[in-house]
């Protein structure tokens, strides 16, 4: 610790600046009180993907629980969370939990607007992965975070594989048979789009692909894909863009 | 400026040697200074389909080690005085080519030559990497059929980001060359047509090749079927050279041969 002096104390030159961020966040949803199960089923995630919730930040949502809740089942449930490296940073629901966050030193948060998306452990987490509800804090004004799109002018040929990695691809050109395209955003070709297409690579249920022809081998919105033979039923070689609505990937024309 | 120009497919046995026998005999008929070069180590072909197999004293692997010089290596065509070529080696396996020893012998052969052509292997292993590496232009030989087509494709993203061309940042200029073209199949519904084919690479047309007897009889007899100007074979590859050479020459052979009134009005 620095000791400042009273003349340290004039010095008006900031020593903090306030600052708008959103971050997103894992929310755990409760839907039943049952601190064994939940206990079980919660080590049985952490199995799929130990590094997914190293001193992961949740959010526990207490809108779907349909059981009571009193202090002391909260302080059980927040021992298991954190005996799996959750670190549980607040509570979501009604006003009538508010007494219980203070005493549990928990933040409440007002119930979210259901924009939450179901998020299942990542396959091989390459790093924590992509979640969930949207936490706005105070803003003042900073430059927007974006995250550049990668543009491919040439055809993408049979054996090549392009990656946009934290943002969108578009591809001006053919997307040939044999080819793999990904993105952690949204995916744009502007040609047939004839290999394999897979987007929100890293969860992003919100991902979209858009193409001028659909004729892929393979398309992929957060890991929910149809093959070629399911794509030939409907809209082949047709302008859709393709959308995850709940778990099924929806193809619609342009 | 010497220009270096592959002849690759990707898949084996579409007629890259023919290609290339054909193509570098008529830029040298026209008075380009050019030299063959048979990157196919191990499985000659090019000195036989240019008839001069029993002339080969020295090869490429040869030259790369400073076994033998330029003179004494290349051979000379009976045909054309500007005709060269460089056969490759028999007897070795194809680790002997090294890329340092591939660009020393195409910048020698760069100070005397206008063309250089590179018949490539098959595949996309070392010999085919070798063979396009260096390339200005490369011509893409496929058959019209998907498997073919697909490793055209295959080798098309190669040349665009595995070339030295690529890696600074420059574009190989690519030809989409068709052979073994068969009207009829298309018709018929067994082969790709022209714009199927076109439609999946994307690359500018240079040519297409008929598929033609005169090519066998043509390479049984050690002469480029370029030479068999009666043929339709080669009248479709001095076309090509044309193109090549910038000029336009409208595409023929692309239609099944109508047949005559009689067989029309009697049946046939
Ligand atoms: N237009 C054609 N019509 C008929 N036959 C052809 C034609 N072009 C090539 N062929 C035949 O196809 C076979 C393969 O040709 P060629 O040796 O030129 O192919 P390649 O691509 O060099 O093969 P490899 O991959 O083994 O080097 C030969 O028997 C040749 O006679
Ligand atoms: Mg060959």
């Amino acid at each position: 610790m620095t000791s400042e002096t009273n003349l340290d104390l004039l010095d008006t030159d900031p020593v903090f600046q306030l600052k708008g961020g959103m971050l997103t966040m894992t929310v755990l949803e409760l839907v039943h009180l049952a601190p064994q199960r939940f206990a079980i089923q919660l080590a049985e995630k952490v199995e799929q993907a130990p590094n997914f919730f190293q001193d992961t930040p949740v959010l526990i949502s207490l809108e779907k629980l349909d059981d009571n809740l009193d202090i002391s089942g909260l302080i059980a449930l927040l021992r298991i969370c954190r005996d799996h490296g959750l670190q549980p940073v607040a509570l979501r629901g009604a006003e009538q939990f508010r007494p219980l966050a203070q005493q549990a030193s928990l933040v409440l948060l007002p119930p979210g607007r259901n924009r939450d998306k179901i998020i299942e452990a990542p396959e091989p987490a390459p790093q924590p992965v992509a979640q969930q509800a949207e936490v706005a804090s105070v803003s003042a004004p900073q430059p927007a975070d974006t995250t550049p799109t990668r543009v491919i002018t040439e055809p993408v040929r049979s054996g090549q594989q392009v990656y946009a990695r934290g943002g969108d691809l578009v591809v001006l050109a053919p997307v040939s048979a044999g080819s793999e395209l990904l993105a952690d955003g949204h995916i744009h070709v502007y040609g047939p789009l004839r290999g394999r297409a897979l987007a929100g690579v890293r969860g992003d249920t919100r991902a979209r692909i858009f193409c001028q022809s659909l004729e892929a081998e393979l398309v992929s919105v957060a890991g929910q894909y149809k093959v070629a033979e399911d794509l030939r039923r409907q809209q082949w070689k047709e302008a859709v863009q393709i959308s995850l609505e709940g778990d099924i990937l929806k193809i619609a024309a342009l | 400026m010497a220009k270096i120009l592959v002849i690759t497919s990707g898949k084996g046995g579409v007629g890259k040697t023919t290609t290339s026998a054909a193509i570098g005999t008529g830029l040298a008929l026209r008075g380009y200074k050019t030299v063959i070069v048979d990157f196919d180590v191990g499985l000659r072909n090019l000195d036989l389909i240019m008839g001069c197999e029993r002339r080969v004293v020295y090869d490429f692997v040869n030259l790369i080690n400073g076994d033998s010089n330029l003179n004494q290596t290349l051979i000379k065509d009976k045909r054309s005085d500007n005709l060269y070529i460089l056969p490759a080696s028999q007897t070795r396996d194809k680790d002997a080519l090294t890329q340092e020893g591939v660009q020393g012998v195409l910048d020698q052969l760069k100070e005397t030559f206008d063309f250089i052509v590179c018949d490539s292997p098959a595949g996309i292993e070392k010999g085919a990497h070798l063979a396009m590496y260096f390339a200005d232009e490369a011509i893409v030989v496929t058959n019209p059929e998907v498997s073919s087509v697909r490793d055209s494709d295959r080798m098309l993203g190669l040349l665009s980001s595995k070339s030295r061309r690529s890696e600074q940042g420059e574009k190989i200029k690519e030809h989409l060359l068709l052979t073994r073209y068969s009207p009829e199949r298309v018709e018929n519904g067994e082969m790709l047509s022209v714009s199927d084919v076109e439609d999946i690479l994307s690359i500018p047309l240079l040519g297409v090749i008929p598929e033609s007897q005169a090519v066998l009889k043509a390479s049984n007899q050690g002469i480029p079927v370029i030479m068999d100007d009666k043929s339709d074979a080669g009248q479709a590859y001095s076309d090509a050279v044309e193109r090549l050479l910038g000029k336009e020459v409208p595409h023929r052979f692309l239609e099944a041969q109508k047949k005559g009134l009689l067989k029309r009005l009697f049946g046939g």
